[in-house]
């Protein structure tokens, strides 16, 4: 069986990742486990996740993102999730996650400023 | 209330493995797109389902998932009921509490899946399993 990967971008200092499929739960975590790899490797100051494509996140990718964010903060670097659809939105307040320390943006261009901004302000 | 719902309409779905917990989502979520529910009310049963279907697979050991159209009077809604025969839930107060877990997760997936249906009912026990029923009504 081959293994299910989520491709990993590099644009300059960051890292891209667009979620493009309906993630089962091994596929979620072997991402986890990829960014972590890569962020450290890469010395990136910034992770960019781009969820436009997820029509639901459960509590499971929740805090698979939530978890993602933490482990980029010990390795000095931000995270900024772009793109969630408003119903996705009510739905993960409702459902009682809140992504707490993680920056948001409404699409990927913004998300790059946001991460651009986040690197100067530590310098 | 009148009448106990009448279905409409049902389909059933195996669940043994975290794919099968996509497939069910997927399929909810047809169903309700079937049914004409908003985007909104459409997101949230199939949140609710993805957790409901992982925790039949993870702690219940695999079940079967019922997906139903139920109608009553003038009222249609989506029917989802999640059968395992798992070793059932020991604390149900506790585990319908935000924050309480047995399975190394955050504890939201039930009170989380509850807060997005319209009517949710839970029975477990250690001999037969758990068995819980969402419906969200078409507003």
């Amino acid at each position: 069986m081959t293994v299910e990967r989520i491709p990993i971008l590099r644009m300059g200092k960051c890292l891209l990742v667009t979620i493009q499929v309906d993630m089962h739960d091994q596929l979620a975590m072997t991402l986890q486990s990829d960014l972590a790899d890569a962020i450290g490797a890469r010395e990136s100051h910034g992770l960019l996740i781009d969820i436009s494509a997820l029509e639901i996140v459960d509590s499971f990718i929740g805090r698979m993102i939530a978890n993602t964010a933490a482990m980029c903060r010990v390795l000095d670097a931000d995270t900024v999730v772009v793109g969630m659809q408003p119903a996705v939105a009510i739905t993960l307040v409702e459902l009682g996650l809140t992504l707490t320390g993680i920056y948001t943006a409404l699409d990927v261009e913004r998300g790059m400023a946001v991460l651009e901004r986040a690197a100067m302000a530590r310098l | 209330m009148s009448a106990a719902p009448v279905v409409a309409r049902q389909e059933s779905f195996q669940l043994h493995s975290s794919a099968d917990v996509v497939t069910a989502r997927r399929m909810v979520r047809e169903w309700a797109q079937g049914l004409g529910l908003s985007i909104l009310d459409l997101t949230k049963v199939v949140t609710a389902a993805s957790e409901l279907a992982r925790n039949a697979v993870v702690h219940g050991g695999g079940g079967v998932m019922h997906v139903q159209v139920v109608q009553a009077g003038e009222r249609e809604g989506l029917r989802v009921i999640f059968k395992d025969q798992g070793p059932g839930i020991q604390e149900i107060e506790r585990a319908m509490q935000d924050g309480y877990t047995t399975g190394g997760g955050m504890g939201i997936g039930l009170p989380g899946a509850k807060r997005l249906v319209n009517e949710f009912d839970l029975l477990s026990t250690a001999a037969e399993g758990t068995c819980i029923t969402i419906v969200r009504w078409k507003a």
